[in-house]
């Protein structure tokens, strides 16, 4: 009965699951800018990911040494063989301390988006799922995080947990806190309106009907289909915990150098330098952070561009017809669906407003009986 | 290629003068990730000034697409080719600005959803005048106030002075679309598009709505292109029918010509897939005995006096979805469940199984008192009950596998079954229900509707439940996959044996497998029987105007029906507003 649309309702044979990894279907699906964005935004992470896990073997010298084979390395030294990267104003080694300083950072965002994605997941397919006084209760208080700048409420933690100056893992824990508790808001509202609508579905109900129980329906079928903008949030996480950890160096709350290295605390000793015109005790840990965060930043907006269908750029067609985008805004039959987490990687060709180029490409997916 | 239907410009004309509208030798195709899929392949179509075409089709068939093509509102993934001359000028090559000089003004639209085409933060006026502003932006707000009036009153909203300063959702679903053609009136324009503008409303709304769309032709002369799927509407209203299948038009006649006289094989398949009240009964067939057999069957669901009330928000009254009804289902009985929206025939279903509470009466499934239910003490039961869901692509957890699907009510009820005898039922079922095993290891999405709702039945039946609640389990489904669903339920019921509660809108569909329907009217009971009697002898005047507005695929005889039904509209109060 359908010769022209086998093409598409035969579907995919899937491919081998390491293909349908989040970033690497991404990468193969993408083109043109996109594809470059995101490529970039792996680079950088990448580089900061190995930066981090082999930091021993890349730095020449430990982050708090000022010595090497008994010689001193001297003060403010502009970049030479010995150094290349120069010293501070403390006599550290600036490359040493930017190499181990991508530990830090990495240990940070680990920590922080752990926390804050157990505890706000958590918290959110529960309180969706039983909704009542629970639900109101969660939400009116993280709604009330939404008015604490991170940064004030990171001073505050890192003073409760460690009196200000302090430890590496105190360093990192209150950095790490700090972010959790102003992500797991968001953790918890995209969870929390994912489980409340696909609680209506009715594939949950039938699950109900069956006498599923309510655990298996919680982590079985709801958190399985409510993961799909958790990468974008992941992401701005991850880049917001490297600047509040920074940050707090910057401040004076972070780590003593003497624990770890960390790039807003040279920063902060950099200030006077660069009126004195040594730019390498600033530029480098600076840049350090600029691209850290610039890499995650990109991977995961384009990761969020590829998820939806109206925003991924395809192999371009012969000739498209260019007005459709000022018609569909005018004609009051598309309904605006702003920031709506559509189709997953491998629902079909489909997933366009529910009106235009959806019933098309959703109709053909839907062809008669084989 | 001259000779094949729907090639040849001249055949089946409308009118003799100069076209309306023109489409020739149009292609479309969509990019997608899999490539390009072609949506329409070499269509040609004429419209002459006062024409009602009707381009029928099954989902994927392009009809959408086509028409669509015609006010440009394809997406940026389409690639046109071809030509369509709307009064001589091409649109496919028109510019924006042109394109939307045309729009309202030549062509109109009316969409399928009535409530999510019209915004829900402006007033009506405000919305008509919108368009009225785009073509004449010199317009004064008492002017367009004006129109707005003049326009609601032709398309029959009471009290339009007042009226128009309502917003949206302060009509009914059927006065919003009614709005909707009175938008595409007040622009005059001369093309109305009308995209399955009946299938989201009730059926006796449906019938005024067609009327009006005949009305507006007769009176304002404007032409009309009608996309839909449903041969009863289209038997209704069209005078000129173009069958669409995978994209080409396979048949082109008038409507008279192609209901009495189809010539292409699909369009016969379509026709004879749609399915009639009294041409294959389920109750007509039973014999008294069956009949009297049937009725000392043990008791599996009993109503009495059940009520179903959602309790309202803080300032409005509680809405009362079921009223007090009363009703029998004994073992191996379909009964049917026959109502519009909002009658409460759903609400009925989804108590039995408690995804509602009961809240008045009493209503017991296998002996268990639904009211006050606890899940703990209830649960044993859940095993003996099957429910079918109306939306076959929502009802599946998309990231299971099918197997895993009709597994799971096996993982819950049957834990110590070894998974090898396990894996055994889920291909039995999969053969039951007419799918290859291998299905068993694919993913909902790669199903069509039909196979995923034959899934559904599968998963409802892997217990071997006693009662099957089925919620309108072929209204998401093309007709001439409903015909072969709703065959294999006939089967698969005669084969388990189970007791069903069939909830349908369809009349025709419900006189297919029920032996006794029930019909809901706002939350009450109005009509109960075997089904033949209901349907073919109707007592209630709700159930009269019921069967009356059911458009039948025949023009001679719809146009028959429809003199039957205008004469009883008009003895009954509008229903509307009754209850």
């Amino acid at each position: 009965m359908s010769q022209t649309t086998t093409v598409v309702a035969e579907g995919p044979s899937r491919a081998p699951w390491y293909l349908r990894l989040p970033v690497i279907a991404d990468l193969r699906r993408s083109v043109g800018l996109q594809r470059g964005m995101l490529i970039v935004g792996l680079v950088l992470t990448a580089l900061l990911v190995l930066t981090a896990i082999f930091a021993p073997l890349i730095a020449p010298y430990g982050f708090a040494a000022s010595a090497a084979d008994g010689v001193g390395f001297g003060t403010q030294q502009a970049p030479n063989p010995t150094n290349h990267w120069g010293t501070t104003v403390a006599g550290y080694d600036v490359l040493s301390r930017v190499v181990w300083g991508a530990r830090t950072a990495v240990l940070t965002i680990i920590t922080s988006v752990t926390m804050s994605f157990v505890i706000g997941v958590l918290l959110g397919l529960v309180s969706g799922y039983v909704g009542g006084w629970f639900d109101r209760i969660c939400t009116m208080i993280t709604d009330a995080v939404y008015a604490f700048p991170s940064l004030l409420l990171a001073i505050v933690l890192s003073i409760v947990i460690s009196g200000g100056q302090s430890s590496a893992a105190g360093g990192i824990m209150s950095a790490a806190i700090s972010i959790t508790v102003v992500y797991v808001p968001q953790y918890f509202r995209v969870i929390r309106a994912e489980t409340v609508r696909l609680k209506a579905e009715p594939f949950v109900e039938a699950a109900r009907v069956t006498g599923v129980p309510v655990r298996r329906t919680l982590f079985g079928h709801i958190l399985r289909n409510a993961t799909r903008t958790l990468p974008l949030i992941f992401t701005l996480n991850a880049s917001e915990s490297i600047l509040t950890l920074a940050g707090l160096g910057f401040i004076g709350f972070g780590i003593e150098p003497s624990s770890a290295a960390e790039w807003g605390y040279d920063l902060n000793r950099s200030m006077t330098d660069v009126t004195s015109g040594m730019w390498w005790t600033a530029i480098f840990p600076g840049l350090a952070i600029v691209l850290s965060v610039l890499g995650i930043t990109l991977m995961g907006e384009s990761m969020n561009d590829l998820n939806d269908p109206r925003l991924r750029r395809r192999r371009a067609p012969k000739k498209t017809r260019a007005a459709a985008p000022a018609a569909r805004a005018a004609e009051p039959g598309a309904p605006a669906r702003a920031e709506a987490p559509t189709g997953s990687a491998s629902s079909g060709p489909a997933g366009d407003g529910p009106e235009g180029p959806a019933r098309a490409a959703d109709d053909t997916d839907d062809t008669k009986e084989a | 290629m001259t000779g094949e239907p729907g090639t040849d410009l001249t055949s089946h004309r409308f009118g003799t003068g100069e076209p309306l509208l023109q489409i020739k030798d149009l292609s479309i195709s969509f990019a997608t990730d899999r490539g390009d899929v072609p949506a329409a392949r070499g269509v040609n179509l004429v419209l002459d000034e006062g024409e009602i075409l009707a381009i029928v089709g099954e989902s994927g068939s392009g009809k959408t697409v086509t028409a669509r093509s015609v006010l440009g509102l394809l997406p940026e993934t389409a690639t046109t080719t071809g030509a369509i001359l709307l009064r001589g000028q091409d649109v496919v090559t028109m510019s924006r600005a042109q394109l939307r000089r045309a729009r309202g003004a030549d062509v109109s639209m009316v969409f399928q959803e009535p409530s999510s085409a019209l915004n829900p933060v402006y007033p009506i006026w405000w919305q008509l005048g919108e368009g009225l502003r785009a073509h004449d932006p010199k317009l004064t707000r008492a002017q367009l106030k004006e129109r707005a009036v003049e326009a609601l009153r032709i398309v029959g909203i009471p009290d339009p002075e007042n009226r128009i300063n309502r917003y949206p959702h302060e009509f009914s679903g059927g006065q919003k679309q009614r709005i909707m053609i009175a938008m595409a009136l007040a622009l005059g324009t001369k093309v109305i598009i009308a995209d399955e503008p009946t299938t989201a409303l009730d059926v006796t709304v449906q019938a005024e709505i067609l009327q009006l769309l005949r009305d507006v032709r007769d009176n304002y002369g404007a032409s009309i292109i009608l996309i839909t799927h449903n041969m009863g509407v289209v038997a209704d209203l069209a005078d000129t029918v173009a069958v669409m299948h995978d994209g080409v038009i396979v048949e082109r006649n008038t409507a008279q010509e192609l209901f009495d006289n189809p010539q292409d094989p699909y369009t016969r398949t379509l026709l004879a897939a749609v399915p009639r009240i009294g041409a294959a009964s389920a109750s007509g067939r039973m014999s008294e005995t069956d009949r009297a057999e049937l009725a000392g069957h043990e008791v599996i669901v009993e109503a009495r006096g059940l009520e179903v009330t959602y309790p309202g928000r803080l300032g409005t009254k509680p809405f009362r979805a079921v009223r007090g009804i009363d009703f029998t289902i004994r073992a191996g009985e379909v009964f049917g469940l026959v109502g519009e929206s909002g009658s409460g025939k759903t609400t009925t279903g989804r108590a039995i199984v408690g995804l509602e509470e009961t809240t008045g009466g009493s209503l017991t499934v296998f002996g268990y008192e639904m009211r006050r239910f606890r899940e703990r003490t209830f649960k044993p039961l859940r095993k003996d009950i099957g429910f079918v869901f109306q939306d076959p692509a929502t009802s599946f957890d998309p990231q299971l596998t099918i197997g895993a699907c009709i597994a799971e009510p096996l993982q819950v009820h049957a834990r110590d079954l070894p998974s090898a005898e396990r894996r055994r039922r889920v291909h039995d079922l999969l053969e039951a229900v007419q799918l290859p095993a291998a299905y068993a290891d694919r993913y909902p999405h790669e199903l069509s509707g039909g196979q995923r709702q034959r899934v559904s039945l599968a998963r409802a039946l892997v217990l071997r439940p006693r009662l099957l609640i089925a919620d309108e389990p072929t209204s998401a489904l093309d007709v001439s996959v409903q015909a072969t669903v709703l065959e294999l339920f006939q089967q698969l019921q005669a084969e388990f044996g189970f007791a069903c509660l069939f909830i349908s809108h369809d009349l025709a569909v419900v006189d297919m497998l029920a032996h006794r329907i029930g019909v809901l009217y706002h939350g009450r009971l109005v009509e109960e029987g075997i089904g033949r009697d209901v349907l073919q002898n109707p007592q209630h005047p709700y159930t009269k105007r019921l069967v009356a507005s059911l458009p039948v695929p025949d023009p001679a005889e719809q146009a028959r029906r429809r003199e039957e039904f205008r004469i009883l509209d008009a003895q009954l109060p509008a229903a509307d507003e009754m209850g």
